[in-house]
């Protein structure tokens, strides 16, 4: 396809269309923003952003339905985690007893340390217990390094509720429906 | 020693400038604004000092203007951390910005800017050469910029130095021969003398009107702005040859490139535009009340606060020239044209004598 390339008229080798075109947008532009308020800006914080549903904000624990805590201190997380943000102290043969029915440890302390945590999610991907989830908080402060060292109550407290996943019988239910798979289930 | 007129000198000069200096920190936060309305989003709108809310209406409405947003500014530029790079010569270091800064505030000394309080005339002083003074010390501002650049010790100021001292000098010819015409018709360089001509005739740039394009363009090279800019521009060289300056010395650079467009503002008002005067109500001649005089000072601000708006305006319209584009319209095509101005001019003048 040849695109044409009309020689230009005198006028449009001076530029004057163009300013003229430049100074009708520009204009329309500032009259608008200044007289009509059509502004592009969000004014945080008085008007906030809506988070999307599968965002990846601070990791924080949940409890279940039931109120239940989940965590059983397996250490998956703490191993994952690639700035090693967190920290768990298991509670050791000696330890204090799940404080659940159904449960065999908890942790005896979980700390995330917010300003190494990267908000990648791969805690949340290898829980097997369900039990630590990225939620919708995205600006967290604190007014010193240690303020920012989340334990384990305020993870619980900040946390909430997320019951009902059952991630991994819906990945085996997946396995299932596939033609192949290498392990016989 | 008239003793009258030293005090009242001073008195001048210590008002102008404070007043040159407060519209500079008022034009970075028009520009900010305006900047922000043409880009549908909203400037500066949150800086307020602690009191400010507690003023009735008037408070919250300033605070979203943004008009405290200089004082903080101002106040970052004296806090922030003075940095001198290794490797640079102190004595050109330091003495660049204050270089740069200096003839801008000198070439206000010559624009008047009213006609008269009382028995003061309302300029600094009512040179008989003015503007030859005025394109004397426009040329000393390229000193400022090469030694910038050059002290910096560093690549990219160092081209930004050079690109913008060439692309200065070559537009400051274009300039000056745009406003030739200009003193022929009027016959004479004193500025209060050209005011006095547009009062009776009417204003200069119905007679000249080339001339005033060429001044403007060559204007907006000679401050680098847009679409000029090149030697600052940010996706070209960084920062130019303000680079390397921190804290005070890039607020002296920053105050010199916008007193060096009130400057040039202040010049085109009084060349081309009538200065102080308007045509009606009787403010064409010389105030004879202390009102009138006023009002004539008020004029010649908002007519100058105009041009600004201008100089920010067209910053956003247009893309920026390439160095050799900027240099060929400088030369190849802006010269011949103020030639041919002038020799326009002086032949129509010598057909009507």
């Amino acid at each position: 396809m040849i695109v044409s390339r009309k020689p230009l008229t005198i006028w449009e080798r001076l530029y004057l269309p163009a300013l003229a075109g430049g100074f009708k947008v520009t204009a329309r532009h500032l009259f608008r923003s200044l007289f009509r308020g059509k502004t592009v800006t969000m004014e945080y914080p008085e008007q906030k952003w809506a988070v999307p549903p599968d965002y990846r904000g601070a990791p924080y624990l949940v409890r279940d339905q039931d109120g239940n805590t989940k965590c059983v201190s397996c250490q998956l997380c703490e191993f994952v985690c690639p700035p090693k943000a967190i920290k768990i102290i298991p509670p050791g043969p000696a330890g204090p007893l799940a404080d659940r029915p159904n449960a065999e440890k908890m942790p005896r302390e979980f700390e995330i340390n917010m300003l190494r945590c990267i908000y990648c999610g791969f805690c949340q991907e290898v829980c097997p217990e369900e039990a630590i989830f990225l939620l919708k908080d995205y600006s967290l402060t604190g007014q010193s390094r240690d303020e920012m060292i989340y334990n384990k109550e305020k993870l619980l407290a900040l946390g909430g509720e997320q019951g009902g996943i059952q991630k991994w019988k819906h990945k085996l239910e997946e396995a299932k429906e596939q033609d192949t798979f290498p392990v016989k289930v | 020693m008239n003793w009258n007129f030293i005090i009242f000198s001073i008195i001048k000069i210590a008002i102008v400038i404070g007043v040159v200096q407060g519209m500079v920190a008022y034009a970075v936060l028009a520009e900010r604004k305006i900047s922000a309305w043409i880009q549908d989003r909203v400037g500066p709108n949150r800086c307020a000092p602690p009191f400010a809310k507690y003023i009735p209406v008037v408070g919250p409405a300033l605070t979203r203007l943004g008009i405290f947003q200089p004082l903080a500014d101002g106040l970052k530029f004296m806090l922030k951390e003075d940095f001198t790079p290794a490797g640079v010569r102190k004595v050109y270091f330091w003495l660049a910005p204050a270089i740069a800064v200096i003839p801008s505030m000198l070439v206000v000394a010559v624009i008047p800017f009213g006609s008269q309080l009382g028995q003061q005339k309302m300029v600094i002083s009512d040179l008989n050469v003015g503007i030859l003074y005025t394109f004397g010390i426009v040329s000393l501002g390229v000193y400022g910029i090469v030694l910038a650049g050059y002290a910096a010790n560093s690549k990219y100021p160092f081209l930004g130095g050079i690109r913008s001292s060439a692309q200065m000098i070559s537009y400051e010819i274009s300039m000056g021969m745009a406003v030739i015409p200009v003193l022929l018709i009027v016959g004479s360089l004193n500025l209060s003398h050209i005011i006095g001509w547009q009062a009776q005739h009417g204003w200069m740039v119905l007679y000249s009107p080339v001339s005033f394009i060429i001044f403007l363009i060559a204007s907006f090279a000679e401050t680098n702005r847009l679409p000029f800019d090149l030697p600052e521009a940010e996706t070209e060289l960084v920062g130019g040859y303000h680079t390397e300056y921190s804290s005070m010395k890039f607020a002296l650079f920053f105050l010199g490139e916008y007193s060096n467009m009130i400057a040039s503002a202040g010049m085109m008002v009084t060349l081309f535009f009538g200065g102080w005067t308007l045509p009606f109500w009787g403010l064409n001649h010389p105030a004879a009340t202390l009102g009138a005089g006023l009002a004539h000072i008020l004029i010649f601000l908002v007519k100058m606060l105009l041009f600004m708006v201008l100089f920010i305006w067209v910053r956003w319209m247009f893309p920026r020239f390439r160095y050799d584009q900027l240099m060929d319209l400088g030369w190849r095509r802006f010269v011949p044209l103020a030639l041919a101005n002038i020799l326009v001019t002086a032949v129509v003048l010598w057909m009507k004598s």
